[in-house]
């Protein structure tokens, strides 16, 4: 059972980059315009 | 002679009004370049996302062009001058579209501030929670399948590692919330969430200290992000309405242009103008300030000010009012008040007045929480002293019973009761074009008995028609379009819309009375009564055009302002539900009659000032009905804001739109039964979603005070009864209102 002290650590910390990742992209701006991301793929140019 | 100066032809008010601003607000960069940023009306799609920024790329100078489908706003930079901001804008709104430049630092950032801090929190306790989850599931089978105990106090005191750093953070929004609460001697929903979580983390950290069974992590932790999770769903739901507060700001910050004695103009912010300034006011612009007319003859559009549809002459010495669109020749305008002193600045005023004791409406949610909280700590006491003091059990056990009562009655699905509900309505009804803004509209818009209606610009389309064009002999109807498409006074607007014909060359404007063309024959007149030399009779004062040819029989022209297409079948359909329908309207008797009978409506005023109008709900109000104000003007804003819940076409101004509670699009009034109908519905699901915690806590209840409540049991408890409420409430989204 020795092995679940690494593994949950490790667990966290694959957790905590992932809240990482989102506070990233919260402060990025990418949720600013969800509605606009939706259309923009559909657009022929840019 | 200054009556009989040759018009270029006016652009139309919208474009030149706040086109003419744009340079006003573009802003320098440190690295040169300029910015300006414009809330932009009329944006439905992708499409038109595409359209504005292409077009606006297309241009050499500017850099780039950002356009935000979900706030409707527009973000661009650009090389150059900053007078090119006002070339920049006229090219969007050449697309149909209506951009209305104004300063960032000037708008609310507070609860866009809110909305992060929530989100931020709300990830953090997502995350703490499915990792806490995680090992209490592992904790839950080692019950079962039997896990040593020094296995399962490993597994707590990592769930206290995660749970507690994340409690902290996630927690502030609630905390700070019942904290002011207390502060003012009240008691809100988040004392006892703070209380209950604070208690619960505690408890938990000293089980899990003396190696003990039980430790509550998960269910403090999930319980967080939850609450967290209809805390931002309500913030949400409300700040679909700030970008339309937001306008009146832009409104308060229009500039004025202003003439000094050496004869140079200059742009300044109309609330700096200094009274006697003379304020130079261009054909198509709104007036700025409040004064009186120096030089200059021409017609002035007060609809937003008084409700009146015909547009009125002003001379010198004529007064004029801020808010009022000059639609003929240039003006200038001694400014007696500016800025707060206005007209315009009274009514919102007024408007204000009357918002701040409509804001005692207190949300169903916070009625119950009034309740709740006392009740909740009262049974957590008695739960604490029936154990102790009664039973004779240690007290440490007796307050880890009580504090279970608290964790299993943490109001997790009241909290998300009001809010899923609300979000899920605010969004049915944006989808169909209608922007809910006060969070407790939907509530009071559930209640009204009474609807009263505006007429110019609500009922009507606010636009004046040519009435009976086939009856006009074509040639005289043929002329008359010809000239009239030569100025931008509405009824010759109205006028050139009834004729597909060329404008015709030569034709003068004298402001305040009509156009002139002169023939061979002689001169030819088309304009108001007084200008074709017509005697009065009682058709005086109508809305009317008459054409003077040469030895001919003067021909009139007359105008209504027509209905909107859908405004008889909506106040049949209002009549038939028991609502009762009234129409007040600060325009002229005849007017109103006529659009009354159109539409059956028995019982309607007319001339009404905006005061009266105010005092008209009041007393409705006093007479126990709930009334729902739909109007648009500016005097309505007033009598908007008394309503006991009101709505105003996007087409309103922006004073009314921010007044109002509920803004809709287009030009359909069956808006109206819309909001009305999905209020209802809404009322019934809430009042089911609150049924529905009241039960989950009767069974949870006697649980938690008889000792009997595991981990487990309050996770399954608490989770299952968010997700019934949330449930509950989606079904709002796919339903059909019964009486659309």
């Amino acid at each position: 059972m020795d092995v679940i002290a690494y593994l949950i650590p490790i667990a966290i910390f694959l957790g905590a980059v992932g809240l990482a990742a989102f506070f990233w992209s919260l402060r990025n701006g990418q949720y600013d315009d969800l509605d606009g991301a939706a259309e923009r793929i559909l657009f022929d140019d840019d | 002679m200054e009556g009989s100066i040759a018009l270029p032809r006016a652009p139309a008010p919208a474009t030149a009004e706040q086109a003419g601003d744009a340079a006003f607000y573009a802003r320098r960069e440190a690295d040169g370049a300029l910015t300006l940023h414009a809330m932009v009306e009329g944006i439905h799609c992708g499409g038109c996302v595409a359209k504005i920024e292409r077009t606006l790329a297309a241009h050499p100078a500017v850099i780039s062009a950002r356009v935000n489908l979900s706030t409707r706003r527009l973000a661009m930079r650009w090389h150059g001058a900053a007078e090119l901001a006002t070339a920049l804008v006229a090219k969007v709104n050449a697309l149909g579209f209506k951009a209305v430049p104004y300063d960032p630092a000037r708008l609310a950032l507070a609860d866009r501030a809110a909305e992060t801090a929530l989100l931020r929190a709300m990830a953090v306790a997502g995350f703490a929670a499915a990792n806490v989850m995680l090992m209490s599931v592992a904790i839950w089978a080692g019950r079962v399948e039997g896990m040593e105990a020094a296995t399962r106090d490993m597994l707590h005191w990592f769930s206290a590692m995660i749970a507690l750093p994340a409690l902290i953070y996630a927690v502030r929004p609630f905390v700070h919330s019942a904290w002011r609460a207390l502060k003012r001697g009240g008691v809100n929903m988040d004392v006892p969430i703070a209380v209950g979580v604070a208690l619960t983390a505690g408890m938990s950290l000293f089980e899990t200290l003396n190696g003990a069974e039980h430790a509550y992590f998960d269910s403090a932790v999930s319980l967080v992000f939850f609450l967290l999770l209809g805390r931002y769903l309500d913030l949400r739901a409300r700040g679909q309405a700030r970008s339309a507060a937001e306008r009146l700001l832009a409104l308060n910050a229009r500039s004025v242009t202003v003439v000094d004695q050496s004869g140079s103009t200059s742009t300044i912010a109309a609330e700096r103008v200094a009274p006697g300034s003379i304020v130079l006011v261009a054909p198509g612009e709104r007036i700025g300030v409040d004064g009186v007319v120096a030089e200059g003859r021409s017609d002035i559009d007060t609809s937003l000010i008084t409700g009146e549809s015909v547009p009125a002459p002003v001379k010198p010495g004529d007064a004029v009012y801020a808010g009022a669109v000059n639609l003929g020749a240039p003006l200038r305008v001694t400014a007696r008040a500016a800025g707060e002193n206005t007209l315009l600045a009274e009514i919102v005023r007024l408007m204000e007045a009357a918002e701040q004791r409509k804001s005692r409406y207190i949300a169903l949610a916070d009625r119950v929480s009034r309740l709740y909280a006392p009740i909740v700590h009262l049974m957590a006491l008695l739960t604490f002293g029936g154990w102790w003091l009664v039973m004779g059990a240690p007290w440490q056990s007796s307050l880890v019973n009580a504090i279970a009562v608290l964790i299993v009655t943490c109001p997790c699905a009241l909290g998300l009761a009001v809010p899923a509900v609300q979000v899920i309505a605010t969004g049915r009804l944006m989808r169909r074009g209608i922007l809910l803004k006060s969070g407790t509209a939907l509530e009071r818009l559930a209640t009204v008995d009474t609807v009263v209606f505006d007429k110019t610009g609500t009922l009507t389309l606010g636009k004046p028609a040519l009435v009976d064009a086939a009856a006009i002999a074509p040639e005289a109807l043929r002329l008359a379009a010809g000239m009239a498409r030569n100025s931008a006074h509405p009824l010759a607007r109205a006028l050139a819309q009834a004729a597909e014909v060329p404008a015709t060359e030569g034709v003068r404007e004298m402001p305040g009375a009509g156009l002139s063309l002169s023939t061979p024959d002689g001169e030819i007149r088309l304009g108001s009564r007084a200008w074709c030399g017509v005697a009065e009779d009682e058709r005086e004062g109508a809305m009317e055009l008459w054409l003077k040819r040469p030895s001919m029989v003067s021909v009139r022209f007359a105008f209504a302002d027509a209905p909107r297409p859908d405004a008889a079948a909506v106040v049949t359909s209002l009549e038939s539900r028991g609502y009762a329908v009234k129409l007040i309207s600060g325009d002229r008797k005849p007017a109103v009659a006529t659009v009354a009978a159109a539409l059956g409506i028995e019982d309607w005023a007319a001339r009404v000032s905006p005061a009266e109008k105010t005092a008209f709900l009041n007393g409705l109000a006093q007479q126990g009905h709930n009334v729902l104000m739909v109007g648009d003007g500016l005097n309505d804003a007033p009598a908007l804001a008394a309503a006991h819940v009101s709505a105003s076409p996007t087409s309103a101004g922006d004073i009314s739109q921010t007044a109002a509670d509920a803004v809709f699009q287009g030009a359909r009034l069956a808006a109206v039964l819309e909001l009305l109908g999905t209020a209802t519905v809404a009322r019934r699901l809430v009042r089911q979603n609150i049924g529905a915690a009241i039960v989950y806590n009767m069974v949870a209840v006697p649980i938690a005070v008889l000792g009997l409540l595991t981990p487990f049991l309050a996770a399954i408890a608490m989770s299952g009864s968010s997700l019934a409420v949330v449930g509950n409430a989606l079904r709002l989204a796919r339903r059909r209102v019964a009486w659309m």
